[in-house]
């Protein structure tokens, strides 16, 4: 099972021909992910070997699709044209969008996401500026190195991609179905609460990690969620304690304004909703073997 | 980046936005220039970026330009919230009638924007919506659709303006959307929006901020911008993601939640070692190479308050064999001015060749300890010795 992503996905990589989409298509293939093509206008009916394997290249997303069956697109196109990618998948309807770019204009990622909106979601969205989406033992879609943990039965939904490769790292005696960074912009296509509810959904997913950290409402949102509607143990982290109010901290969406976005604010929504939570990365992860154990 | 009054003045007017004069200055002589230059009564406002400027005495009306010179040397110098007032602008004076607000901002938490207004403004916004709710309209904008002239009317009703009010505000309304349109804003804020007796609309004080990310499609190299800490400008020089703290423990890792994360780990650890903190936050990001660990030693132990490094990485796409050759590089290259100890912690893509080296290298300065929290300890410990 695992959510989102699986042995049956089919990844065409757009921006697959420039220096990040090279060096990450190899990983991935590498790692075992079913690549199967790459977009880019201006290089559409050439091919592209990567350690061995000929793919190749489409004008479109659409073509892609047509040609290949793929269901899932990785998108590594610089930010000047990363909007106008993502819009190209959803107009393709693809199934699943990753997109990995850092640094993409606030406005260029609220504007694809109405633009989604208003062509009903079909395409779920992940990111921008994330590592990806990877279930061990089947496919990777994304950047997050694929031997850090195997399959297992705990789901994680970060919101940073280090914390993501650390948790992953504690847990690797347990495994994971499912890894989800959906990363730390202020707009992002799916949240918390998406990844939530798909884990929950999930029979091969026993129990959740949720990592947040400081900005905006996705944490307090998800403990509001998971009171209601979660009934698998979930074990949550929150970065950012430490943060100064008004400073960035690295992130675009990393900022605690007025009172709103604290890390104890989210501490407490999590508290509150039953949810444990981990003073340090590690701690959580022996939280989450403690309920491991008693399942 | 956050705007100076007089730089959201003269992007508004860049847009035909009504607004009115008004003119920079750095001394009382330039002061007195500029009012003489605009005539009649002005307004001579503090440059800074804090709320309650007219309390704290930053803002003073004066009759004559030998006035405006008088305010003036009282305003500068001013410590207001901690800014140093070094500039002013020596605005037109205005009978004004009505004080209205509006703004148009990014709206994290519904992932659109969101435009605010309300027919009673001139107070902080925070305070309206604590105390009258009800009076300040809260409108979502689509990101594609936009405000156009019936949305802008509509907005101004929801915010409780008459008919006539609506009519004349509107038009206002859309510029300001194509501001924060055009300019890539988070955040476009006029608070006073008045009505002068006269029956005019003026943006009497506005609050931008410019999306960091956007930069690259914007000519702003000659804005003037907030002067940074020599370390956050030496920092930044190089490219380096780096926030200054008022702690011992200098940070440095890769990827933003991680470093936030050795951060709080390191606060933690210092309650038991003399309440040390962490001094800066620092992410080299993902690949980063020997020379840019080097970098951020160097910005780091250019720190005087700083007693002991914490280099954390976890290697995804970084390499641990480079971030341990940055180390070993970077010792080298600073030499007797790197007089402070390294505690590093190493996990992930190639640890075991990025611990072989620093172990090959044995340098005195190097601690190497396995865990993040075990690091954070022994960073915290040397920090407090």
């Amino acid at each position: 099972m695992a959510i989102f992503l699986d042995e049956n996905s089919k990844i065409i990589v757009q921006g697959m021909t420039g220096s990040e989409g090279m060096k990450h298509t190899a990983r991935m293939l590498k790692g075992g992910s079913n690549i199967v093509g790459g977009v880019n206008p201006r290089k559409a009916g050439e091919t592209v070997e990567i350690d061995g394997k000929v793919l190749p290249v489409f004008g479109t997303v659409a073509e892609a699709m047509a040609a290949t069956g793929a269901n899932v697109s990785v998108i590594f196109v610089p930010p000047a044209f990363a909007k106008a990618a993502v819009v190209e998948a959803i107009d393709a309807e693809i199934g699943l969008a990753v997109v990995i770019t850092e640094g993409i204009p606030v406005h260029d990622s609220a504007s694809f996401w109405a633009y989604s909106c208003s062509k009903g979601n079909k395409t779920r969205i992940i990111g921008p500026n994330c590592p990806g989406i990877i279930s061990p033992g089947k496919s990777n879609a994304g950047i997050t190195p694929a031997d850090i943990t195997g399959p297992g039965p705990i789901g994680l939904v970060s919101k940073s991609g280090t914390l993501t490769y650390q948790m992953m790292f504690e847990l690797r005696d347990i495994g994971m179905s499912t890894a989800i960074g959906i990363g730390g912009d202020p707009i992002i296509g799916t949240t918390h609460i998406d990844a939530l509810a798909a884990f929950q959904a999930d029979p091969e997913t026993k129990a959740i990690v949720l990592i947040g950290e400081i900005g905006g409402d996705s944490e307090e949102k998800a403990a509001a969620y998971i009171k209601e509607h979660v009934t698998k143990p979930v074990v949550a982290y929150v970065a950012g304690f430490t943060a100064p109010e008004g400073k960035t901290m690295g992130h675009a969406g990393a900022i605690v304004s007025g009172s709103a976005g604290t890390a104890q604010a989210k501490k407490e929504a999590f508290e509150a909703a039953g949810v444990k939570v981990g003073k340090t990365p590690s701690e959580t992860a022996a939280l989450m073997r403690e309920v491991y154990a008693a399942l | 980046m956050d705007l100076f009054e007089y730089q959201a003045r003269d992007l508004f007017e860049k847009y035909e936005i009504p607004v009115l004069a008004g003119i920079v200055a750095d001394t009382p002589e330039e002061v007195e220039a500029a009012a003489a230059k605009i005539g009649g009564t002005v307004v001579v406002k503090a440059q800074v970026k804090a709320g309650g400027r007219g309390k704290a005495g930053g803002v003073k009306v004066a009759h004559s330009p030998a006035e405006a010179r008088e305010v003036s040397e009282k305003i500068f110098g001013l410590d207001i919230k901690g800014h140093i007032v070094k500039r002013v602008m020596v605005a037109q004076g205005a009978s004004i009638d009505k004080e209205y607000y509006f703004s148009v901002l990014l709206d994290r938490s519904n992932r659109t924007f969101l435009a605010l207004c309300s027919v009673e403004g001139g107070m902080e916004i925070e305070q309206l919506a604590e105390e009258r709710p009800e009076a300040l309209a809260k409108v979502p904008v689509d990101a594609v659709k936009g405000i156009d002239l019936a949305m802008a009317t509509s907005i101004a009703k929801q915010g409780g303006f008459d008919d006539a009010t609506a009519a004349k505000v509107a038009p206002v309304i859309v510029k300001l959307y194509e501001v924060f349109v055009k300019e890539d804003a988070t955040l476009v804020e006029v608070n006073p929006l008045v009505e002068t007796k006269d029956g005019k609309i003026l943006a009497l004080d506005g609050k931008v901020t410019f999306d960091d990310n956007a930069e690259f499609r914007h000519e702003r190299a000659e804005m003037e911008r907030d002067v940074l800490d020599p370390l956050e400008a030496k920092a930044k020089a190089w490219d380096l993601n780096y926030v200054k703290l008022d702690g011992e423990v200098g940070i440095i890792g890769n990827g933003a939640g991680l470093v936030m994360s050795t951060l709080d780990v390191v606060a933690y650890a210092g309650e038991r070692h003399g309440g040390v903190r962490p001094a800066n936050f620092l992410d080299i990001g993902g690949g980063a190479s020997a020379e840019v660990m080097a970098n951020g030693l160097d910005v780091i132990l250019g720190d005087a308050q700083v007693k002991s490094v914490f280099v954390n990485v976890f290697g995804g796409i970084t390499a641990c064999d480079a971030v341990a050759n940055g180390i070993v590089g970077a010792l080298e290259k600073l030499g007797a001015s790197a007089s402070k100890p390294l505690v590093v912690r190493l996990d992930g893509n190639n640890v075991a060749e990025g611990r072989r080296i620093l172990a090959e290298r044995n340098h005195p300065l190097v601690t190497v300890v396995e865990t993040m929290d075990e690091a954070a300890d022994k960073a915290a410990e040397l920090a407090n010795r």
